[in-house]
């Protein structure tokens, strides 16, 4: 058993690091030939630095657009970061000092996922704007992160897994070493959908997350008076035109 | 005052309400289609090829591979719905693909189908579609209802500009040989005349000449308003609409006024008689910097030392978020000013400075509010600081006029809503739409109205002011309601007899 989820991990990781790696690369490498930052928009690399950090922890232009979806989004995002961070007992030995502080409140960030989630869910059903425009997809990747979350809980409060050799299992992982994992349905699921969701992550809506910061009208800085910005293909556009132009020129 | 309508136009309540979907409600609502003279002159195949489908497809991957901000909006909408109740077209009409994330799907779900994983082999699932005439005649329709106002992207998570997409895809449908007739009859016209109106330079001429004899008459001062000027220190680069269409007139007699007061020495180029540029609203590079180039060109050839923009809201995004990319370096120009300047900052600069004085008596029959031009608000910036695009103008309002009153904060600055006719949409075949889309700005023009009296609306884009010229009669306002800022300025300037 044990093995065979080690494979499907590893696998799916793979998938997600090289697919989400390679994504990022070819937004970094697709020139942005102009100047479209939203204004108004930071004047320095700082203020840019700055701008992102605010759409990163707080959700800034989402808290301006609604309320509700805001509230539910960032509930869901904040619970699942914390929720990352305590997982991180099963993978340090001995357990870092502050995920042993964080560890015991890792059910109230799930329940913060699943409230999160749920009033995502339930957006996509009430308003008609949102139900307009979802894909079965977009309800399929809500219950399937509520699904995550809901195993994760379950084992927590009803069907305990075996703690001490999930450790070691994770441990296993970092180690490159098979450790035995024994049948529970519950973590076997909760494993398997992490794994699913690793692999879908390059090829889905869920690249918003390094969207974010290739964003041209969020990253970049308002400054193109002071500073000519220019692409390369633009670039070559200039000196082969140079001819053409300077046949309108009456000059 | 209104001529009878057509349709129905959207009645003002006290507050905007977000109505609720309304399928296809706009879906008989699309422009003219260019002609093939109007098509080759700027490029492109004069009808629809008959391998339309296959040539839009590589012209979708072309574009994804030129524009990264196109790349990254097409694969990191999370359909969360922040944006759909943001566009002033779905506000006025229903009609769901008037939603920006809607308008954007029906481009991302071709990307979908044809180059991503997920929708090549679960189309459904994902959304995707193969791109058909259906699909294509819905681009035509719907990305002519999107006045690339950039409001979208203010509210999205990711930015996600909306605009951007309508461009890319009006880019595509021009390549395949489906473009619109009011926007590419008139980049051919800048091309080849040099302005948006195809006023030739005689014509130009006489109309300035007429301006002097005009300002002497009222005013007793002989203001002058230079073509052609080798020499002069500042080349003005303005919507030609200044030149005949009121209001604007009123607000190039301001700028003139502005530049004789301050003893500048300007001059208008017969060669770059325009400042709008429609290739932005096509989103062809090309286009787009050849018109922008003529500026480079007149200012060359003028020998001029600075280039200033009068009130045009899109050709103000051109001009000061592009300009230097398209046509730069300017380094043969001032360097002690920015290029270019836009007419409001050398006012404020002048009225800072105390080198022209203003008497807001003068307006004090007016009751006056302002509407933020959308390519202003969002796309651009005017001063030194970020937000001075909001800032500059109200200083000069206020200084100008002693009743000032802003509408409701929902709806100016970043905030503002397009006046409906922006993005190479002002155009009698889109009439419904342009009157529709004007509800939300109407809307909260009845609010402030309500409340104190408004008697006029101030803006600085030439497209708006023809705009609600056209749709203020429709909500029962004034179509001479709508004034140029410098109009205001003008009107308040403190002009020396002796100059
Ligand atoms: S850019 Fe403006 S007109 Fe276009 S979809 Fe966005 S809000 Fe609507
Ligand atoms: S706000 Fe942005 S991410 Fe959300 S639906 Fe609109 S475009 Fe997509």
């Amino acid at each position: 058993m044990g093995t065979v989820i080690s494979v499907v991990l590893y696998l799916t990781l793979g998938v997600f690091v090289v697919g989400t790696l390679r994504r990022m690369m070819r937004y970094a490498s697709t020139p942005a030939p102009l100047k479209i930052p939203t204004t108004p928009a930071p004047t320095t690399r700082t203020g840019v630095v700055f701008r992102l950090g605010r759409e990163v922890v707080f959700f800034e232009s989402l808290f301006k657009a609604s309320k509700w979806t805001w509230l539910f989004g960032w509930l869901f995002h904040a619970g699942l970061f914390f929720v990352l961070l305590a997982h991180l007992r099963y993978f340090t030995e001995p357990v870092w000092w502050w995920v042993a502080i964080l560890a015991p409140f890792s059910p109230y960030f799930g329940f913060m996922m699943l409230i999160g989630l749920a009033g995502l869910l339930a957006r996509r059903f009430l308003v008609d704007r949102v139900r307009y425009i979802s894909a079965p997809s977009d309800y399929l990747m809500l219950v399937f992160l509520m699904a995550i979350a809901g195993s994760g809980l379950l084992m927590r409060f009803e069907l305990h897994a075996d703690i001490v050799q999930v450790k070691q299992f994770a441990l296993g992982l970092l180690a490159f070493e098979f450790a035995g994992l024994s049948f529970n349905p519950v973590l076997i699921l909760h494993l398997l959908l992490v794994a699913v969701l690793m692999f879908i992550f390059p090829f889905s809506k869920l690249l918003h997350a390094p969207g974010l910061f290739f964003s041209p009208s969020r990253n970049q800085v308002d400054n193109p008076r002071e500073r000519r910005h220019i692409a390369r293909w633009a670039k070559s556009l200039e000196s082969h035109s140079s001819g053409k132009s300077s046949g309108n020129s009456r000059g | 005052m209104a001529k009878p309508p057509k349709f129905d136009v959207p009645e003002l309540g006290d507050y905007t309400v977000t109505p609720p979907v309304m399928p296809d409600a706009m879906s008989h609502s699309q422009p003219f289609v260019a002609k093939a003279t109007h098509q080759e002159a700027i490029g492109f195949p004069g009808e629809l090829i008959d391998n339309w489908q296959e040539v839009a497809i590589e012209k979708l991957g072309e574009l994804t591979g030129k524009y990264r901000g196109l790349q990254v909006y097409l694969d990191s909408c999370v359909k969360c719905g922040a944006c759909t109740d943001k566009c002033h077209y779905f506000l006025g009409t229903g009609d769901p693909k008037n939603m920006p994330v809607a308008r954007q799907d029906l481009l991302r779900k071709v990307y979908r189908r044809y180059y991503t994983v997920a929708g090549k082999y679960f189309p459904k699932l994902v959304g995707a579609e193969d791109l058909t005439k259906d699909v294509l005649d819905d681009w035509y329709k719907y990305y002519h209802q999107c006045s690339q106002c950039r409001r979208c992207s203010v509210y999205c998570p990711y930015g996600i500009d909306t605009a951007e997409v309508s461009m890319a895809a009006r880019e595509i449908m021009d390549s395949v040989g489906l473009g619109q007739k009011y926007c590419n009859e008139i980049i051919g016209k800048v091309h080849k005349i040099g302005n948006n109106l195809g006023l030739p330079e005689a014509a130009l001429a006489d109309t300035l000449e007429g301006l002097e004899e005009d300002v002497l008459e009222d005013d007793g001062v002989p203001v002058k308003f230079p073509l052609d000027v080798k020499g002069a220190d500042v080349l003005l680069v303005t919507p030609s609409a200044d030149f005949f269409a009121e209001p604007h007139i009123d607000g190039l007699i301001g700028y003139a006024k502005v530049f004789h007061q301050a003893g500048l020495s300007w001059t208008v180029s017969s060669h770059a008689s325009e400042a709008a540029n429609f290739g932005l609203f096509i989103g062809n590079y090309d286009n787009m910097r050849k018109v922008a180039l003529r500026i480079r060109e007149a200012a060359l050839e003028l020998g001029v030392k600075r280039i200033v923009f009068g009130e045009c809201g899109h050709a103000w995004r051109v001009g000061y978020s592009f300009l230097n990319t398209l046509a730069g370096p300017f380094d043969f120009l001032d360097s002690n000013y920015p290029v270019p300047q836009h007419i409001v900052e050398v006012t404020h600069d002048l009225i800072q400075q105390g080198r022209i004085k203003l008497d807001a008596e003068a307006n004090d029959d007016k009751r006056v509010t302002f509407h933020d031009s959308c390519n202003v608000a969002r796309a651009s910036r005017m001063g030194s600081k970020a937000g001075g695009q909001f800032v500059l103008p109200r200083e000069i309002i206020k200084a100008s006029c002693n009743h000032f009153y802003e509408m409701p904060a929902n709806t100016v600055e970043e905030a503002t809503f397009c006046c409906g006719g922006g993005g190479g949409l002002l155009t009698d075949d889109l009439v419904e739409l342009r009157v529709k889309g004007a509800m939300p700005r109407m809307q909260a023009l009845k609010e402030v109205h309500d409340q104190h009296n408004i008697t006029h609306m101030a803006a600085i884009c030439a497209i708006c002011k023809s705009q609600f010229s056209k749709v203020l009669p429709y909500y029962g306002f004034e179509m001479d309601q709508i004034i140029s800022v410098h109009q205001l300025v003008g009107d308040a300037l403190i002009m020396d007899t002796e100059h």
